[in-house]
C-alpha cells in the first residue's frame, strides 16, 4: 500500500511538471509615489496605503503556492515603476510584447486608463477608487478591486440610517479630489433618504483671519445634527476633528467612523490569520489597500488553478468569472457591468471594526451587496463585457 | 436504569414543555419500565432517555468550557482551560480534549473531576484534530503555519510536521489509522496524507473553504463542507476524487448565504446533519439519496455540531449569536436555545 501510493505521488508530480504554464503578471505602479513617502506612510491615515502594493500581492502568490503545484500551475510576477502616464503606458505595452497575460496597477485614474487602453490584457486596479473609472470612463477588460469611492459612502450612509442620525453636518475640503467625493457622498446621502442640514468648506490653517473655515468649534456651530460627515482625502484636517464639535456628535467619513475594504482588526471570517500573516511577512499592519493588492494576487492564483493550462485568453475568462475568497463570509466576484469587486464593507474608528456594511436587514432584488456602488440600473458604464 | 423519584420528576416537568421531547421518547417504548398509561410512558422515558450526561461547549474568548446538562438542558457550570478554546473532542480513555488556538497546547480535562489533567503541546496556532484508532497519536492543523503536525500523546513530543496549504482546519484519519485527511481553507484541497510514511500523497480540489469532515462508517467516502460554495463535497476514500457534490438550498436565502461548516453522521451512516452557517438552519441530508430532507432553523452561524448517544438530539453551536441549539431529531425540531461563552466554536456529548 505505501509503495502504491509512493508511486502514485511520484506519477503526479510528472504529470503536473508536463502540463506546467505559467501565467505572466506585471504589477505597474508610480516610480515617485507621493503615497509612499516616510512622512506619509507615517501617519497611517485610514483608507491610505500603508506601503508598496507589492507587499499584499507577494504574500498572496506565496500562499497559493500549494493550490498552484496541485493544479500543475505557476504565477510569475514583475513589477515596474513608471514615473509617467506616457511611462506607465510604455511598461503596460511592454510587458504585452514579453507575453504577460494580466496587468496589475497601482496608478492614478487617468494613468491606470491609459495602461487599459494600451494592451488587450485585462487590467486589475488595485489603488484607485475613483468612480469614474468604473462609471463613465469603465472599460471593457478593467477589474476594480479596491472598493470605490462610492461603495465607501454608501455603506456608512447605511450605518448612518441603522443608527437612525439622519441629520448631517458635511465639512468639505476645497481640492478638486475632495470636490468629486463630495458630490458622491450626496448622491449615497440621497439614495439612502439622509438629510444635509448645512454643507461648510474647510480649511487648514492658523491664520485668525481664516478661523470662520478652519476652527472646527467655529465650523461645528450654528445647527443641530445627528453626526458631522468630514471629507479629506488629505487626512489632516479630519484627523483632528473628532471631540471638537461644538455638539457632541460622531464624525464619520474620513475620521471618526470610515468605510474601508479591510481593517487588521476584523475579527470575523479567517480575517484575523490573514493580517497576521501579512504583519508576520511585512513587519506592518495591513491596510485596505494591502488587502486589495492581496486580492489582486488571489485572483490570479484562482485563475492559474481554474485553467491550468492557460493560455493567456482561458486566464482572462477566468479571471473575469470565478469567484475569490477575501475572508469576509462569502465569495466576491466582479460585477459584470462595471468590473468592481462586489463585497462587504468594514465601519472602523481605527482601533477595532464597529460594524458592517451592507446593514443586517437590507433587502436587494438579487444581489444584497449590490446596495453597494453603483447597481445596474444606475450603471453609466457603456462598455460590453 | 436506577432513576430514582427525585431525580425523574423534575425532568419530567421539564419535558411537558417540549412536544419534541415526546416524540423522542416514544422511540424507547421497548426499554420501558414504568407500567403507565401511554402518555406518562413517554413522557417518562423522555426524561430517562436523557437522563444522564454533559454537553461541554468551547468558546473562543473564555477560556473555558460550558457544561450543559442533558437532562435539563440548563448550564450546569464551566470548566477553566487554555486559551481560545476551539475543535473539542472525546478520547478513547474517555477524557475531553479541547485544541486552544492561543496557548498551543491541548488540555486534556478529566469529565469526573472537571479539572485539567494535563496540557499536550500542539504546536503553532493549532485548530482542529484527530486522534489516531489506538489514542497514540494526535494530529492537528496548525493554521499560521500551515503545516498538519503529528503528536506523540504520551510525551507530547512533535513526531512530524508536514507543509499543506494555507490556513489547514478540518482533520480526519481514517477508521484503519492509516490515511489521514486535512482541508485547506485557501487552497480549496483536501490533502491526502500516508501516516506511515507522513507524505502527502494527494491533494483533492474540492469547493471553496473547504471545513470539516465525516467518514462514512463503511469506510467509502469522505464528506467534506465546502463554506464558500454552499456544498458538500463526497469523495471516494478508494480512488480519492470527488464523486458527488451536495448543493444545498434554503428557501428565503440565496446561496452566497449558505455558509456550510460543521458535518456529522448517525451511526448507521444513513443521514448527515450540516450546519449552514450564515443560513441559520442544520440540513438533514439522506446520505444514499444525497437528498436534503429536512431544514431546521438554528442560530446565528450555525457552526460545529454533535449528536447525543442515542442520536435523538443535535446540538448546534451558533458562533454569532453565543448559545447553542438543541434539535430534536424525530421531530426535526428546535427545542431549545441554551446561552453559553462567547463566541462559541465546538461542542462534545459526554455520556
Amino acid at each position: 500500500m505505501r509503495r502504491g501510493l509512493a508511486a502514485l505521488a511520484l506519477t503526479l508530480l510528472a504529470a503536473s511538471a508536463a502540463s506546467s504554464a505559467t501565467l505572466k503578471a506585471t504589477l505597474i505602479v508610480p516610480a515617485d509615489d507621493a503615497r509612499q513617502e516616510r512622512a506619509r506612510l507615517e501617519r497611517a491615515y485610514l483608507g491610505h496605503p500603508g506601503g508598496p502594493a507589492s507587499d499584499g500581492l507577494q504574500l498572496a502568490l506565496e500562499e497559493g503556492r500549494f493550490e498552484l503545484e496541485a493544479a500543475g500551475s505557476a504565477v510569475s510576477l514583475a513589477t515596474q515603476p513608471a514615473a509617467t502616464l506616457e511611462a506607465a503606458k510604455a511598461a503596460a505595452q511592454a510587458a504585452e510584447k514579453g507575453g504577460a497575460a494580466v496587468l496589475l496597477t497601482d496608478l492614478p485614474a487617468d494613468w491606470t486608463l491609459a495602461v487599459a487602453d494600451a494592451v488587450k490584457l485585462p487590467v486589475l486596479n488595485l489603488g484607485a477608487s475613483a468612480d469614474r473609472l468604473r462609471q463613465q470612463d469603465c472599460r471593457a477588460r478593467l477589474f476594480h478591486i479596491l472598493p470605490s469611492e462610492r461603495m465607501r459612502s454608501d455603506a456608512l450612509a447605511q450605518t448612518l440610517v441603522s443608527r437612525k442620525w439622519s441629520k448631517l453636518l458635511l465639512l468639505v475640503g476645497a481640492s478638486a479630489q475632495d470636490q468629486q467625493r463630495a458630490a458622491t457622498v450626496q448622491a449615497s446621502i440621497k439614495r439612502y433618504g439622509l438629510q444635509v442640514v448645512a454643507s461648510k468648506p474647510y480649511k487648514l490653517s492658523a491664520d485668525p483671519r481664516e478661523r470662520d473655515l478652519a476652527n472646527p468649534l467655529l465650523l461645528t456651530a450654528g445647527t443641530a445634527y445627528d453626526a458631522v460627515w468630514v471629507v479629506d482625502s488629505d487626512g489632516e484636517f479630519a484627523r483632528a476633528l473628532p471631540y471638537r464639535t461644538v455638539l457632541p456628535r460622531p464624525v464619520v467619513g474620513d475620521a471618526g467612523l470610515v468605510a474601508l475594504g479591510w481593517h487588521a482588526q476584523f475579527e470575523r471570517f479567517g480575517a484575523p490569520q490573514v493580517s497576521r500573516r501579512f504583519a508576520k511577512a511585512n513587519k506592518r499592519p495591513m491596510t485596505d489597500h494591502d488587502w486589495a493588492a492581496w486580492m489582486g494576487g488571489k485572483a490570479l492564483v484562482a485563475a492559474a488553478s481554474a485553467e491550468p493550462k492557460g493560455p493567456n485568453a482561458a486566464w482572462a475568462q477566468a479571471l473575469a468569472k470565478t469567484p475569490i475568497d477575501g475572508s469576509k463570509g462569502t465569495s466576491l466576484s466582479f460585477r459584470p457591468w462595471d468590473g468592481q469587486l462586489r463585497q462587504p464593507m468594514l465601519l472602523t474608528d481605527g482601533q477595532g471594526v464597529i460594524s458592517q456594511a451592507p446593514i443586517e436587514g437590507l433587502m436587494h432584488p438579487t444581489q444584497v451587496l449590490d446596495t453597494l456602488g453603483a447597481d445596474a440600473p444606475e450603471k453609466l458604464c457603456k462598455a460590453t463585457r | 436504569m436506577t432513576n430514582t423519584t427525585i431525580a425523574v420528576i423534575p425532568a419530567l416537568r421539564q419535558a411537558q414543555d417540549r412536544p419534541g421531547c415526546a416524540r423522542a421518547g416514544i422511540q424507547h417504548r421497548r426499554t420501558s419500565w414504568i407500567p403507565a398509561f401511554a402518555g406518562m410512558t413517554a413522557w417518562v422515558l423522555c426524561a430517562a432517555a436523557h437522563a444522564q450526561g454533559t454537553a461541554y461547549v468551547s468558546s473562543e474568548k473564555d477560556d473555558a468550557l460550558t457544561m450543559i446538562d442533558l437532562a435539563t438542558l440548563t448550564v450546569k457550570g464551566t470548566v477553566p482551560t487554555c486559551k481560545r478554546g476551539r475543535h473539542i473532542q472525546v478520547t478513547p480513555e474517555r477524557r475531553i480534549l479541547v485544541a486552544c488556538t492561543d496557548s498551543n497546547v491541548a488540555d486534556l480535562i478529566d469529565p469526573a473531576t472537571g479539572k485539567s489533567l494535563r496540557r499536550i503541546p500542539l504546536g503553532d496556532e493549532p485548530e482542529a484534530f484527530d486522534l489516531s484508532p489506538d489514542g497514540k497519536t494526535l494530529y492537528v492543523s496548525n493554521e499560521d503555519e500551515a503545516e498538519a503536525s503529528f503528536i506523540d500523546v504520551a510525551s507530547g513530543k512533535k513526531l512530524q510536521s508536514i507543509k499543506v496549504g494555507q490556513e489547514p482546519e478540518g482533520v480526519k484519519v481514517s477508521a484503519d489509522g492509516k490515511t489521514l485527511y486535512v482541508t485547506s481553507e485557501v487552497a480549496s484541497l483536501v490533502h491526502v496524507i500516508d501516516v506511515a510514511s507522513a507524505k502527502v500523497v494527494k491533494n483533492v480540489k474540492v469547493g471553496k473553504r473547504p471545513r470539516r469532515m465525516a467518514i462514512t462508517p463503511d469506510g467509502k467516502e469522505l464528506w467534506v463542507t465546502n463554506e464558500l460554495d454552499a456544498t458538500v463535497s463526497i469523495i471516494s476514500t478508494a480512488t480519492h476524487t470527488v464523486t458527488d457534490t451536495v448543493k444545498f438550498e434554503v428557501k428565503g436565502a440565496r446561496a452566497q448565504d449558505i455558509t456550510p461548516v460543521g458535518i456529522v453522521m448517525t451511526r448507521d451512516g444513513k443521514r448527515a446533519f450540516v450546519s449552514l452557517g450564515k443560513a441559520n438552519h442544520v440540513a438533514f441530508v439522506d446520505v444514499a439519496s444525497r437528498k436534503t430532507t429536512k431544514l431546521v432553523l438554528v442560530g446565528k452561524r450555525a457552526w460545529n455540531l454533535a449528536l447525543d448517544k442515542a442520536e435523538a438530539r443535535l446540538y448546534v453551536v451558533n458562533g454569532l449569536s453565543d448559545d447553542i441549539t438543541v434539535v430534536d431529531v424525530a421531530g426535526a425540531k428546535a427545542i431549545k436555545s441554551i446561552p453559553v461563552g462567547r463566541v462559541p466554536y465546538g461542542v462534545v456529548v459526554f455520556e
